[in-house]
């Protein structure tokens, strides 16, 4: 009955049954050549051998702790990423280098994900883990928009990818994310991470430079910060992040988000800040 | 019992409220920390692990937050969907521990819900008034005067041993659980600022007091 006569209309409409319609499915009514395709968009292949989860623990571990010292595939990661709330809205700042070991892999990362035009995803931990799971995360908040006729809250959204990263926990998932957004009850900040965790606050920093990033959030941050200060804040964060942490550098993305949905501020070269701020602090010292 | 890096700690004590009326009515008091950490980070310290149950029931949990969440939502909405079911029948406390307990039994053998449980609740119907249930991840659970759970028993439960009396006030009580908190903060190596306290007798279920507003975010 399924299988060959699967239409894309259908699949769409169906995503919660069709993981049980492929696994019922009976074995020689699909393709007669090829296995038939997964359709499924909400779920990924599992390794084919009888413990898939411990199969996936002890070769990708995750990248919380010190876990994955002894596992085969070792995980690419090394970030910088923060937002805040404040009276004027949210900023959302992050670095853009992506690293495997001592090799730069990439200077010119996109770290925010723009889920849709009020909804950002942040980007720290597996690259592919991050983006597979957060566009995953913006079908499923479409999927809400087109049923309801509304758009989906931040708190859902969040708590729409928690409940992913939480069924595939000790699958060896990568990811420490912000979502952010404006909804009906203004603007909105959840840090969701691979093993589950949700969290609702005013701000937070992920990543191996976040201790940095934290440290001059901590000192610095107010919430009636005027927008130009807000954005200076989010700016020097990642700087100093990117300063101490090896693993982080490259290009500072920064984006704002109000009620009319994100706007991206800049790109800077953290380099060109660098020298920006060392002739700041010399000008200061001599006057 | 601790959860990995996850340091979990509640401790709630039964006590008699001072009513004329004989026998005595008991209340519960709930306290746990606030604190969500990650490796060396502490991410937040403004949380709320006591979820409420039903007016006069609840329940503080410790683990890692997914679990917590996910097995605090779990239980305090099949109670209340029990509720809308039944109109508006309550479970006893005893039968809300019991449910507890069998939810985490049940799901111990499919990726249990890594979680510590105490359990507080009053009843009108019961004489003693309010019950104190203290359960852990692997589904044991154990009816009691008062509980510690987590790294934080190490240093609780002589103070309660020490100090819980039959028969104390409300401010007795609360001044034990100040006074394991006071220890916990003098002896632990783990830095947990904040507290939440909250107290349940036969008005209902209140915050008592906290280290800092789990609305403020």
């Amino acid at each position: 009955m399924f299988g060959t006569d699967l239409t894309i209309d259908q699949d769409i409409l169906s995503i919660g049954s069709s993981k049980h319609d492929a696994k019922s499915r009976p074995i020689g009514s699909g393709c007669l050549h090829a296995p038939p395709l997964d359709l499924n968009p909400t779920s990924f292949p599992l390794a084919p051998c009888p413990d898939p989860a411990s199969f996936t623990r002890s070769n990708f571990a995750s990248a919380c702790g010190n876990s994955d010292s002894h596992q085969q595939v070792k995980f690419a990661k090394g970030t910088t990423t923060l937002a805040f709330k404040f009276d004027g809205g949210i900023i959302v700042s992050v670095d853009s280098r992506s690293t495997m070991g001592a090799y730069i892999a990439s200077g010119t990362v996109k770290k925010v994900i723009e889920i849709n035009p009020f909804l950002l995803g942040t980007m720290a931990g597996g690259a592919a883990d991050c983006s597979f799971w957060e566009r995953n995360l913006g079908m499923q908040c479409r999927m809400y928009e087109l049923r309801n006729k509304k758009r989906i809250s931040v708190a859902s959204a969040s708590k729409l990818l928690a409940n992913t990263m939480s069924s595939y926990r000790g699958y060896g998932l990568s990811m420490g994310t912000m979502i952010t957004g404006w909804d009906e009850t203004g603007p909105q900040l959840y840090y969701v991470d691979d093993d589950g965790t949700r969290l609702h606050g005013r701000y937070f920093s992920v990543g191996s430079g976040s201790t940095y990033a934290y440290g001059v959030l901590d000192t610095y941050y107010r919430p009636d910060l005027t927008v130009e200060e807000a954005i200076d804040l989010g700016k020097r964060a990642i700087y100093h992040a990117c300063h101490r942490d090896a693993m982080s550098g490259s290009i500072n993305n920064l984006y704002h988000v109000t009620k009319d949905g994100w706007v991206k501020i800049h790109a800077i070269d953290v380099n060109d800040m660098h020298y920006e701020f060392l002739e700041e602090k010399a000008n200061a010292m001599s006057s | 019992m601790g959860c990995g890096h996850v340091f979990c700690k509640m401790y709630g004590s039964r006590l008699p409220n001072k009513t004329p009326s004989y026998p005595l009515k008991q209340q519960v008091v709930l306290a746990t920390d606030q604190v969500n950490a990650r490796s060396i980070l502490m991410y937040q310290q403004n949380l709320d692990k006591i979820a409420e149950l039903s007016s006069h029931s609840a329940m503080g949990v410790s683990g890692p937050n997914c679990d917590l969440v996910n097995f605090s939502e779990y239980i305090s909405k099949n109670l209340k969907l029990y509720e809308l079911s039944n109109d508006g029948l309550k479970l006893s406390t005893h039968a809300q521990a019991n449910f507890c307990r069998g939810e985490l039994a049940k799901a111990l053998r499919k990726g249990p819900f890594q979680v510590n449980v105490i359990l507080g609740g009053y009843d009108a119907k019961v004489p003693t008034g309010g019950s104190l249930y203290v359960m852990d991840y692997l589904g044991s659970c154990t009816k009691a005067n008062y509980g510690a759970q987590g790294y934080a028993s190490n240093f609780c439960l002589s103070i309660m041993d020490r100090d819980w009396k039959e028969g104390q006030t409300e401010e007795e009580a609360v001044q034990i659980v100040e006074k394991c908190i006071r220890e916990l903060q003098m002896r632990f190596l783990i830095n947990q600022s904040n507290f939440i306290i909250k107290v349940i007798d036969k008005e209902g279920l209140r915050t008592l007091k906290y280290g800092a507003d789990p609305a403020d975010n």
